[in-house]
């Protein structure tokens, strides 16, 4: 397809590849904060290619990863009610809760929808009104859009029975929670394209400023990695810390203006908890006092349940940087994507998942050596 | 999850919020929300996320990203380390 067979060239990558050898005259660690992009740099290879001089952190950059456990164990227990369809994106179904899933709770005869966009959603909710149709709205800026319109829509056309179960979380905050723990080990960072092409690039300024980290916002083809990797390490190699937009064919400074104004009116900025990382304040969306009868939580009673994670499970220092996934001891043993025991290895964009899908082999062999 | 995919308008119908269209990704066509790029025309190519075009994509800066190295001039260069 147009664009996207162009940016997967072996040769112009290879091209990049060597320009990015031969500029970095010493090594470099770089996080890239999306998991789409985590894929492509594992499917690709990327990380392979650049070893010897460039370190590919994989950041908190999946939102299915960082969704905490209660708010799955909320979703079960909604998807449980008999006069409740669930909706949801197909890679949540997986996710593992506290004691079950959503795709248990579909095995055992729950309504459980998967959708593509929260507005097949809004429209089962038309379709059958005698039930409560309830939608997960979970991701990072890129999702808030369209989750916002729903919401919106589904006030302005007056159907009631429609809520949603919001767990949206925020980039930049994410980004300066890696940037100022103490065991921090990212120099540069991969900002995620899609997330600024909703939001702009602005917000990112006064972080690169006082962490003085580059920041370049980039897409997600094979050709935009390795070209916002190479931006990177001319920054870090002049000494320079600055935002820089290789993603311009989608990216504009100030993002999309229109999309803004409405997360801005459904949407106001909470604290989150990211799961394997903890209470994180100002991280993520809740819905706004005005729109407060489509949330989920309040409708179902569901607001208090809390939990505890897993303590096997080391998906936090993966979504920090600070540990690679086949450093963890349950790396494709006992957690394998058919039976995660973290979130980063239920969806295909968390790096416990990319691992186990491209290089499980490798990294065998490679901890087998070490020990 | 936060993937978008670029697609060209075919048509469009409906103002504000209601704004949509029939967008073309490589020969499979879907209905999509438009109300986000209210400045796409017929025969733009927009990034579409679940179900929402969340941007036009820009021709010249597509470009710009698959000749950066020769514009840089640093393909010459490059030929000589071989
Ligand atoms: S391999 Fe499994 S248990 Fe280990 S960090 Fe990844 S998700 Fe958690």
């Amino acid at each position: 397809m147009k664009f996207v067979d162009e940016y997967r060239d072996r040769e112009k990558a290879e091209q990049y590849a060597r320009a990015i050898r031969t500029e970095a005259t010493r090594p470099w660690s770089i996080m890239e904060v999306c998991g789409g992009q985590t894929h492509t740099i594992v499917k690709y290879a990327i990380d392979e290619i650049l070893r010897d001089k460039i370190t590919l952190l994989h950041g908190p950059g999946c939102p299915v990863c960082v969704t905490p456990l209660e708010l799955i164990d909320k979703a079960c227990e909604i998807a449980t009610r008999p006069d409740v369809i669930f909706c949801s994106y197909g890679d949540m179904l997986r996710v593992p809760g506290s004691h079950t899933d959503l795709f248990t709770v579909k095995a055992r005869g729950g309504d459980v929808r998967i959708v593509y966009s929260p507005m097949n959603a809004l429209e089962l909710a038309k379709a059958n009104p005698t039930k409560q149709v309830v939608f997960f709205a979970v991701g990072f800026e890129t999702t808030a859009p369209a989750n916002a319109m729903a919401v919106f829509q589904a006030k302005q056309q007056g159907i009631s029975n429609f809520s949603v179960l919001v767990s949206h979380v925020l980039v930049p905050p994410a980004i300066e929670a890696v940037l100022s723990a103490p065991d921090n080990r990212t120099q540069a960072f991969l900002a995620a394209g899609h997330v600024c092409t909703v939001m702009g690039y602005e917000e990112y300024r006064p972080l690169s400023e006082k962490y003085r980290v580059p920041i370049v916002v980039t897409g997600f083809e094979p050709l935009d990695i390795l070209q916002g990797v190479l931006m990177c390490v001319r920054q870090l190699e002049n000494g320079r810390a600055e935002v820089e937009n290789q993603y311009a064919r989608s990216v504009r400074e100030f993002g999309n203006v229109p999309a803004q104004d409405l997360i801005g009116q459904v949407f106001r900025v909470i604290p989150r908890k990211w799961r394997g990382v903890g209470e994180i304040p100002q991280s993520g969306f809740g819905l706004a006092a005005e729109f407060a009868e489509y949330d989920a939580e309040l409708r179902f009673g569901v607001a208090d349940l809390t939990v505890e994670e897993d303590r096997e499970c080391i998906a936090g220092e993966v979504l920090r940087g600070v540990k690679k996934p086949q450093e963890c001891p349950a790396f494709g043993g006992r957690c394998t994507p058919d039976h995660p025991l973290g979130a980063t290895m239920v969806s295909n964009e968390g790096a416990c998942a990319a691992y186990y899908q491209y290089r499980r082999h490798e990294a065998k062999a490679a901890v087998g050596s070490e020990r | 999850m936060c993937l978008a995919v670029p697609g060209k308008i075919e048509s469009i119908t409906g103002e504000r919020e209601l704004r949509s269209g029939v967008v073309n990704f490589g020969g499979v066509q879907k209905e999509i929300n438009l109300a986000f790029v209210p400045e796409a025309k017929i025969a733009d190519f927009v990034m579409v996320h679940v179900g929402f075009a969340i941007s036009v994509v820009d021709e010249a800066e597509a470009t710009t990203v698959l000749g950066y190295l020769q514009q840089m001039g640093e393909l010459g260069e490059l030929e000589e380390l071989k």
